[in-house]
């Protein structure tokens, strides 16, 4: 007895262990944030926003990179969502169970993994100097959309997969085409999870910074983007210059604008949240 | 009008359109699929640009740095007047945050898959693995900004004779990033482990610590040697934390004290400087970024093979 109640108290001991570990990592998000708010609140105000960067800490705002972030992601949303719902709809619908499917499958698994400068490596050779996009808001995109790629292809890939069968039985039977079928059955009540998917795959190439530097997206950009062909920077480029910086004043104007990034954010997650449970109520069977 | 009314070569019309339809929409099933089979090749393409720029960037280099001299050097000094292209020192300050990273995301990591598998309730469960997500879904920047201004000087007074860049705190702070990666891999592994084997375990009388130690961490030990090698491929590709944090010294130290410089820094370093395209020190930035392709494709693969492997196990 004496034996297995000293069993039972180092699980118990174990069993606390446990949870300080699980509750460390909250810990530290909660220190971040706190650091963040306490540094960036002081600097939020209407001027922040409208300002261009400046040398003086006090003037400086995100008014570039806040235009440049919005039409970095509306182009990559344009490039990328069509063609990772494409790929996705090919290896769920179509694909035979072949090598090349293989292939193709261990490529997105790879690609998922590799190291996101390396794509600004790519980027920089393909878009910037191959296709002579220079340094622009297009270049940038681009980049950002293969390497988003693989989370959007993964997340349209469980969408369509949890479609139920029957549906597209019913309407094989029906005489539909497969196109048909996955035009007007599978891809409507996939949609909320493509939908997630995208949102979620966007608010990772939000926050992206190394593939754009390695671009040579600027830091110092004093007037609005107007078209896809012109120079740009994004908020996490224009954090990561302010957080190089010695003064403190800059440091400050870096939390101000990580609390910006991290409202854009946690807005982008409780839409996906909100829209999938929204949309997938209408569906029932 | 009845079908008997029609004449026979009305009928023959009729069917003779019908036909041309289907052999239309046949054709137009197969552009279709041409379409989507070529969105899922983007990603082999993708691949491929990737190993044909990298390489086409390398070859030249090594035209002019013998592969002896790049592997063997101990100094890596590209933009200075006294040239030395060794890779050790960006491998050694690579290999120093990601060790210093996975020393506390693989501990912190596992016991946390533990709790919320084995320990927690359903509902303490249910808040406590989409909190812990969170620190997956935040840019690295964000860390980075963490690492210089909060968890730096927070070090130096614990630790005597940190500099202001140092592996240490960019490495802890990687961790951190990195845990959520490690538990929602191992729980998956543990989750997968058929419930027979715990039930089995716990009627022979073991503890909740024996079974997770005994039975069900043996049982996920490839998902989670898995999730293991991901964190590793993670750390070693990571660019902001250490670029901001860790400093951009190149010098052949395992003291985690000192500033260093990761093959990631680096190519950040060059990408901000104005090198010009084409010139051999530019040149550089491809064949640090070559190796770091080689090294997280090794460790990719090798985890997407195991978990691949374990998965039919239990199926």
């Amino acid at each position: 007895m004496e034996r297995r109640r000293r069993r039972e108290l180092v699980g118990k001991v174990f069993e606390w262990i446990a949870l300080a570990a699980t509750l460390f990592g909250l810990l530290v998000l909660f220190l971040l944030l706190l650091d963040v708010t306490r540094r960036g609140l002081s600097v939020l105000s209407w001027a922040f926003f409208t300002n261009y960067p400046s040398r003086f800490p006090e003037q400086a705002g995100i008014r570039s990179a806040l235009l440049g972030t919005l039409w970095v992601m509306a182009l990559t949303a344009l490039f990328s969502v069509p063609l990772g719902v494409a790929a996705a709809i090919y290896l769920e619908e179509y694909a035979p169970r072949n090598r090349l499917t293989r292939f193709i499958e261990l490529n997105i698994n790879n690609l998922a993994g590799v190291p996101s400068i390396v794509y600004g490596l790519l980027g920089l050779e393909l878009f910037v100097r191959g296709m002579r996009l220079e340094r622009s808001i297009l270049a940038g995109a681009l980049t950002l959309s293969l390497l988003i790629l693989p989370i959007l292809i993964t997340a349209s890939r469980e969408a369509l997969r949890a479609v139920p069968m029957s549906l597209r039985e019913a309407a094989f039977a029906l005489g539909a085409t497969r196109w048909q079928v996955i035009r007007h059955q599978v891809l409507p009540v996939a949609f909320p999870g493509i939908l997630t998917g995208m949102i979620l795959a966007l608010s990772r190439a939000i926050g992206e910074t190394a593939p754009l530097i390695t671009i040579g997206a600027l830091t110092f950009i004093a007037f609005d983007p107007k078209s896809p062909f012109d120079k740009f920077t994004v908020l996490p480029i224009q954090i990561f210059n302010w957080v190089s910086r010695p003064q403190a004043g800059f440091h400050a104007r870096a939390a101000g604008a990580i609390l910006v990034l991290l409202v854009v954010l946690l807005t982008m997650n409780g839409l996906a949240i909100y829209l999938r449970h929204r949309l997938q109520r209408r569906y029932h069977w | 009008m009845g079908l008997t009314t029609r004449s026979a070569a009305a009928v023959q019309a009729a069917r003779l359109h019908r036909g041309m339809a289907a052999q239309w929409r046949e054709l137009g099933e197969l552009v279709i699929q041409a379409i989507l089979f070529f969105a899922a090749m983007v990603s082999v393409f993708t691949t491929i640009g990737i190993v044909a720029v990298l390489v086409v960037e390398a070859i030249p280099f090594f035209y002019q740095v013998s592969l002896i001299e790049f592997l063997t050097d101990p100094q890596w000094t590209p933009l200075f007047a006294q040239k030395h292209f060794g890779i050790l020192p960006l491998v050694t300050g690579t290999f120093l945050t990601s060790a210093i990273a996975l020393a506390l995301a693989i501990p912190v990591g596992l016991l946390s898959a533990v709790y919320l598998s084995e320990y927690a309730p359903a509902r303490v469960r249910a808040i406590l693995k989409p909190a812990l997500e969170i620190l997956a879904g935040i840019p690295t920047v964000v860390y980075g900004y963490f690492a210089l201004l909060f968890v730096t000087p927070l070090l130096k007074r614990v630790v005597p004779n940190l500099e202001t860049f140092n592996a240490l705190s960019a490495g802890l702070t990687m961790g951190v990033m990195i845990i959520p990666l490690v538990s929602s891999l191992s729980e998956d592994a543990l989750y997968a482990v058929p419930s027979s084997l715990r039930e089995a375990a716990y009627a022979l009388g073991a503890t909740r610590l024996e079974v997770v130690v005994r039975v069900m961490i043996p049982a996920a030990l490839s998902g989670i040697v898995a999730s293991f090698i991901l964190a590793g491929s993670r750390a070693i590709g990571e660019t902001m934390i250490v670029a901001i944090a860790a400093g951009q010294r190149p010098i052949l130290t395992l003291d985690p004290r000192r500033a260093i410089e990761t093959m990631t820094a680096y190519i950040v370093q060059v990408s901000l400087g104005d090198t010009p395209h084409g010139t051999l020190e530019f040149r550089t930035i491809f064949v640090v970024g070559l190796v770091l392709f080689l090294l997280t494709l090794v460790l990719n693969l090798l985890a997407i093979r195991i978990i691949e492997r374990y998965r039919e196990i239990y199926r």
